[in-house]
């Protein structure tokens, strides 16, 4: 797999951050396409995707509890003078669970999974390629794209939809404190309001585009780490980019995603 | 007998951009010989070993190891091939998420049909041979620098392999491990009976290691033979360098 190399410096021009963004691009595409073409190829390392699963998401846990219930908390909290302005104020818990469900917690949670664990791997992998133990295990007949990078985006692509459900449950929760704050509203009250605005096809949409948002977290991951090089300053980069790049592509996707399930599922 | 050849590299070149580090180099190593590479930093050492396992395609020329050409050669072919070599990085690259165990079982139960009691067998026999069974427990963050070298040699060798590639194995140790080191490395040779190419800028480890010295010098191979003859040697350039280093 020969992949473009980028051009690093303080003072880039003009047409050498057009060849880093075109060259970008272009690596995302071919280290993807390796991805689906190892994918098949056994050994599956099935404990090695257990183990990720459990280091990537597992630990992701505590930070995506705190913000979805802040973010239900909020949204409700936003929203509700503007809904009692309009005299919609019933409408309140089914719009914002709607919200939450729809956009709200899957992007956010994307996000933050991306900060989290896009940067991670970035920094591990890369600290791995500039300290040679990914030629270490090149040279020792076993493949290191197969054992590093298909575990750890397979990984990424399973575990972002189970954070995500779990977000949606805390941050319709905070919501829901925000209303007993503000009006005392009672939990079943809530419950059946939210029940009955949501569909079904409300969650399909918003499930799916988490496994594509939870594969480019771990495809920007992975492709910066894999590709790093410079030394520990290589290791620092390929960290924090990962994680711009990671945010931006899940933004675009979602831009995307947002189009296509609207024209699948209307509202 | 004659001697049996199983490393061979033939016209091999490789350029990175405008910078040429190889320009056409060849050279045989026969069975059971430990040959140094030799060179000041920055003049293609590792790039030469690196071309030699494959980590790099050189621009030109052919890798002959047993006889078989590498360059090109599909991943699973050349993986075969390559569970028959032994690789030695300059900085150990232990996998630090793993302990010594582990990394030494890693090698052998992915290459390797064998039980985890065999496996752990093997390890425990392939550490003593370095002196440190005792670090079977500990993490690669736990050990020296010495220490770490002895375990990248111990998972080296774990799967005896007849061919061994050494990148710098002395660098970043004090003088008195770097003899340790290249003793250990010697006997280990004999022990063995394996095929070595060594890459080092340490004339003391090169002194204690080669059979054959070959001397990389403006991409090309300067100089060649046994080290006696290159330090006596009237040459200007080999007299200054090695007039700057202590041969015990």
């Amino acid at each position: 797999m020969n992949l473009p190399k980028l051009i690093y410096g303080k003072y880039l021009s003009f047409e050498e951050r057009l060849y880093n963004f075109l060259a970008t691009i272009t690596g995302l595409t071919l280290f993807n396409w390796e991805i689906f073409k190892q994918f098949f190829i056994p050994p599956y390392e099935i404990s090695e995707i257990k183990k990720h699963m459990n280091e990537l998401g597992v630990k992701t846990f505590p930070i995506v509890s705190v913000t979805g219930f802040v973010i239900g908390l909020v949204i409700v909290m936003q929203s509700e003078p503007v809904f009692v302005r309009f005299g919609a104020s019933d409408y309140l818990p089914g719009a914002s669970a709607i919200s939450i469900v729809r956009e709200l917690a899957p992007v956010i949670t994307a996000l933050i999974f991306a900060g989290r664990v896009s940067s991670g791997i970035g920094a591990e992998l890369g600290s791995m390629r500039v300290t040679e133990q990914i030629d270490a295990m090149e040279v020792s007949a076993i493949n290191p794209f197969k054992y590093l990078v298909i575990t750890r985006v397979v990984a990424t692509t399973m575990i972002l939809p189970v954070l995500t459900i779990y977000v949606i449950f805390i941050a319709i929760l905070g919501g829901y404190l925000a209303l007993t704050i503000s009006q005392g509203m009672n939990f079943e009250y809530y419950k059946n309001a939210v029940v009955t605005s949501i569909r079904f096809s409300d969650f399909i949409p918003s499930i799916a585009k988490t496994f594509v948002f939870g594969y480019i977290a771990g495809l920007v991951g992975c492709y910066k780490g894999y590709t790093a090089d410079g030394g520990t300053e290589g290791v620092g980069r390929a960290s924090t980019t990962a994680v711009v790049l990671a945010s931006l592509v899940i933004l675009l996707f979602d831009t995307v995603l947002v189009k296509i399930s609207l024209m699948i599922w209307p509202m | 007998m004659a001697d049996v050849e199983i490393i061979k590299f033939e016209n091999l070149s490789k350029s990175f951009g405008e910078k040429v580090i190889l320009d056409s180099i060849s050279q045989t190593v026969v069975k059971g010989e430990n040959l140094v590479v030799f060179g000041q930093s920055g003049t293609g050492k590792s790039v030469l070993l690196k071309c030699i396992i494959g980590l790099l395609k050189p621009d030109s020329g052919a890798v002959y190891i047993n006889g078989q050409n590498i360059v090109g050669m599909p991943t699973k072919e050349l993986n075969n091939i390559r569970k028959n070599t032994g690789f030695l990085f300059q900085g150990a690259a232990l996998y630090d998420s793993m302990t010594v165990r582990e990394n030494l079982e890693f090698h052998l139960k992915r290459c390797y049909e064998i039980t985890d009691e065999e496996a752990y067998e093997k390890v425990l026999n392939t550490l003593d041979l370095v002196s440190l069974k005792d670090a079977v427990d500990k993490m690669p963050s736990e050990l020296s620098g010495g220490m770490k070298k002895r375990i990248g040699l111990a998972r080296s060798i774990v799967t005896d392999p007849e061919i061994m590639f050494y990148d710098e194995p002395t660098t970043g140790l004090d003088p008195i491990s770097s003899k340790e080191i290249s003793e250990l490395i010697l006997d280990l040779q004999n022990k063995l009976k394996m095929t070595s190419i060594i890459v080092t800028h340490d004339l003391i480890c090169a002194n204690i290691i080669s059979d054959r010295i070959i001397f990389l010098k403006d991409a090309k191979i300067a100089y060649q033979g046994k080290i006696e003859e290159l330090s006596k040697s009237d040459d200007k350039f080999l007299k200054n360098f090695f007039s700057n280093q202590i041969i015990d």
